[in-house]
């Protein structure tokens, strides 16, 4: 299966759509989209991981760089995800600290720091 | 003898297939469903560094993954063949961009965190990440 991705604004957020599988192979496609979205000025943006069937390192990367570019713009990037096992491998890198991972897009849309 | 050795080129696209197999050698072998999902994980991890690696180093040999069902475990065997394999061991820093140095260490972080019996060796002629994970017994398909 390969990714597939789709955006669309709530609020003042911009909402990442990701469904599939982020491997090696298919993570510089997120990394590109989100690199595109805050080149257009998009700073807040909530990744939402719930259609996504496999998550390696090379995908924690693109993620951690997509916070590193929100954060220079005070931006904010939150996750939404529920499945066990792609959090796991957040917690046991530790990211679970540098992501707010919320159990829904709506609550992610409204959640402030 | 290995139950099922793979040879692919060192391409992005071909770290899927290598989970697919491993994982698909790992369930007939005994592997508890539950845990499959960290054979497929730890197994894409080590082969997306030896792809790195052999294509950070200009390397043209295939990663090799060898995939063995022993009497009470499953071992899986991720071979790369870069001369720097060594020189990339976790707590060196090569010169590379931030986020590629962070991946590669990542990669391994989340083998070390998910796989109890897991070891990496080094030496001038590449690297192996040597994993296993118990089985338990099938029952007999009659």
């Amino acid at each position: 299966m390969d990714l597939s991705l789709s955006t669309r604004t709530v609020d003042d957020r911009t909402v990442v759509e990701v469904g599939g599988e982020i491997d090696v192979y298919t993570a510089p496609k997120l990394r590109e989209q989100l690199v595109e979205l805050v080149n257009d000025g998009n700073y807040h943006l909530v990744v939402d991981m719930e259609g996504v069937d496999f998550l390696d390192s090379t995908g924690l990367g693109v993620l951690v760089g997509g916070l590193k570019r929100v954060r220079a713009h005070e931006g904010s990037l939150r996750l939404v995800c529920n499945q066990e096992r792609i959090l796991k491998i957040f917690r046991i890198t530790g990211l679970t600290k540098v992501f707010p991972i919320h159990t829904s897009v709506e609550d992610a849309v409204a959640a402030t720091d | 003898m290995a139950t099922v050795e793979l040879r692919f080129s060192a391409l992005p696209e071909h770290v899927r297939t290598a989970r697919l197999v491993a994982a698909a050698v790992a369930r007939r072998a005994g592997v508890d469903e539950a845990v499959l999902d960290e054979v497929r994980l730890a197994v894409g991890e080590a082969c997306t560094r030896a792809v790195g690696l052999h294509l950070s180093n200009g390397v043209e040999a295939p990663v090799r993954v060898i995939l063995t069902e022993e009497e009470k475990k499953f071992s899986i065997e991720v071979g790369d063949e870069s001369p720097t394999s060594a020189a990339l061991a976790p707590g060196s820093h090569p010169e590379t961009d931030d986020e590629a140095e962070g991946e590669d260490e990542m990669g391994l972080a989340v083998i070390s965190g998910l796989v109890d019996d897991v070891e990496v060796t080094t030496s001038e002629t590449g690297g192996v990440i040597r994993m296993s994970w118990p089985t338990s017994p099938q029952p007999l398909v009659s």
